[in-house]
């Protein structure tokens, strides 16, 4: 295996989606070329390193306008739903 | 007296092991269950908060915010149409990626057409990486650093709309290359070849920021070729 043909299967290493044959090609490729390991190194650290920062939560000024939209579109698609637009309804989960 | 029922974030964190109960919470709001469907909103909202942030950009919280409204508006709307042949969650992330694309594409003046495939990629021209180091530091200590959030932020930004939204959709939110490809309409082909560019132009610009200068390697792109006896391995 050459380093182009590492660089094509990089996906199916990344993701773990590789064929037993394929991955020992692979490790083949990597034991003798120290360039591509750390690449497939560095592409493992930028992935986590997004998984890791994925931190948006909800504004909380923002919350209870959208419960009221939410409300408002269930009654128009749902009007014998029962709920109000005014009340709160206990959580039942 | 009773509790609001709260739409605020989970005190953990995403719940895990959620496909299962997010089928039953949207098979029970189907039937007209308000509450039911409050509580699959409250499972799914940050993460189409979060799809919205990394679409549009990170500054962008009003039209982020109306990203996450008009997707369960619109859930509520099309709630008979979702066959469940993905996870809700898939289902669900699809709508909103939509809904963020149609900003983007407004402000671009770019055509109101589906996502577009390109029959044109492969992985024949894929970019060769060309600053290669280790990192300096592990990812999860480098996330805690406001400026390397920034920088991977900006670096995300930066993404062709066609490769951030692939990224985004598989890398960050974790769907399985058929799910992204049927949110947006490309084969898992194309999937395949526009994650991958995705991936190398991110690692090449994160680890010029992040990689140790001292470790720096000089890559062979030609390494492998004249030992055809290691093809076979």
């Amino acid at each position: 295996m050459t380093c182009e043909e590492m660089l094509k299967a990089l996906n199916a290493v990344i993701d773990s989606e590789q064929a037993l044959s394929l991955y020992q090609e692979f490790a083949g490729h990597l034991e003798g070329c120290n360039p591509c390991q750390v690449v497939v190194d560095n592409l493992r650290n930028t992935i986590q390193l997004y998984q890791a920062g994925e931190h948006y939560p909800m504004p909380e000024a923002f919350q209870n306008r959208f419960r009221d939209a939410l409300k408002a579109k269930w009654l128009q698609k749902f009007p014998l739903s029962g709920i109000s637009l005014t009340e709160n309804h206990p959580k039942a989960l | 007296m009773a509790s609001a029922v709260s739409l605020s974030n989970s005190p953990s964190g995403p719940v895990e092991d959620g496909p299962a109960e997010e089928l039953r919470l949207f098979r029970q709001a189907r039937t007209g269950d308000f509450l039911a469907f409050e509580g699959l909103v409250w499972r799914l909202q940050n993460r189409v908060h979060a799809l919205a942030l990394r679409i549009l950009g990170p500054s962008r919280t009003h039209d982020a915010e109306d990203v996450v409204q008009q997707t369960f508006l619109g859930m509520i709307e099309h709630l008979e149409d979702f066959r469940e042949e993905s996870t809700v969650a898939a289902w669900v992330l699809r709508i909103a990626a939509n809904h963020a694309l149609k900003i983007l594409r407004r402000e671009r003046v770019l055509p109101m057409q589906p996502y577009e495939e390109s029959t044109q990629e492969s992985f024949a021209s894929l970019p060769h990486p060309s600053y290669i180091a280790r990192w300096r530091n592990d990812p999860a200590d480098l996330a805690q650093d406001a400026e390397v959030r920034q920088l991977v932020d900006k670096a995300l930004a930066e993404l062709d709309d066609n490769y951030r939204l692939i990224f985004v959709l598989r890398d960050i939110q974790g769907l399985s290359t058929e799910e992204t490809a049927h949110a947006l309409d490309l084969t898992p082909s194309n999937v395949k070849v526009r994650l991958m560019r995705a991936r190398l132009q991110l690692r090449e610009r994160l680890t010029r920021a992040l990689g140790d200068p001292a470790t720096r390697l000089i890559p062979d792109h030609h390494h492998g070729e004249d030992h055809p006896a290691e093809a076979s391995r």
